[in-house]
């Protein structure tokens, strides 16, 4: 019942802190309002037994992404865009497909069967540290794909230098 | 115990939550935190199919999402401060130079 409870609770306020976030008018306040949803994914993260991903997600999303969302915001002077309308023409043919998606998803979810659990275990995983087992796999069969990674925040570090660069 | 069914449904309502956000605001600046808000969702998910399948490789899949993520965001950002110094607009009906 209790863990039940804890759902509930996190449900509720992302989806309502979600929805809060796409109709904002101040862009401040949508980024601010984002940091909330980004501690319950955090929390929801812990009650999966996802410790280190949870301390990511604080000092990557948190710390680093949504400063930087923030910092944009500060820079560009966005006063006359506070005051100018905020949704598209468009917006009732958005919702609509977007109700639409989502409830083929909640018909299609009906249907899921579960397949096979692997090795990890909770007790296998608290035998061997979680973040110790994340690492094993990171670093041993996920090694091409982690240097690739590294390879794309290369190029977004140099993309974003030359697209934020004066033309001389 | 909470059914793995629930996860999606949340997962799914944030994704979409996200998808109508990008789809209906004119800010670039919030259609950009639409799209941080559809990779959480989508990160949720996998974290949740990694703690019931009892399987480590959806936390694997976790980082690099959040991996592309950052990129994402430091890349679109920067587009975003060239795009505003050049023409002062960050909503997208002002922005019409490819329009035929």
């Amino acid at each position: 019942m209790l863990p039940r409870l804890f759902f509930g609770y996190f449900a509720i306020v992302m989806t309502v802190l979600a929805l809060v976030i796409i109709t904002r008018k101040n862009p401040v306040h949508s980024v601010l309002w984002m940091l909330v949803l980004f501690f319950h994914v955090a929390g929801l993260y812990l009650f999966l037994n996802a410790e280190f991903l949870a301390a990511v997600q604080i000092i990557l999303y948190a710390g680093a992404i949504l400063v930087l969302f923030l910092f944009v915001v500060m820079m560009l002077n966005l006063r006359e865009e506070i005051v100018s309308e905020r949704f598209g023409g468009a917006w009732p043919l958005g919702v609509s497909v977007g109700a639409f998606i989502l409830v083929l998803i909640f018909l299609s979810t009906g249907n899921f069967v579960q397949g096979p659990v692997g090795k990890y275990s909770i007790e296998a995983i608290r035998a061997e540290t979680q973040v110790k087992a994340v690492g094993t796999l990171l670093y041993t069969e996920y090694l091409f794909p982690f240097e690739v990674a590294s390879l794309i925040l290369l190029i977004a570090i140099v993309g974003a230098i030359v697209l934020a660069k004066k033309r001389s | 115990m909470v059914p793995l069914n629930w996860y999606i449904g949340l997962s799914s309502v944030i994704f979409m939550i996200g998808v109508v956000g990008f789809l209906i605001r004119r800010n670039i600046i919030v259609m950009l935190m639409s799209i941080e808000l559809m990779l959480n969702a989508v990160n949720i998910s996998l974290v949740a199919f990694s703690h019931y399948l009892q399987d480590l490789r959806g936390q694997i899949l976790v980082f690099f999402v959040i991996t592309v993520a950052a990129s994402e965001a430091a890349i679109g950002l920067a587009i975003l401060v060239a795009l505003y110094k050049n023409k002062a607009a960050v909503h997208t009906n002002e922005i019409t130079e490819m329009k035929g």
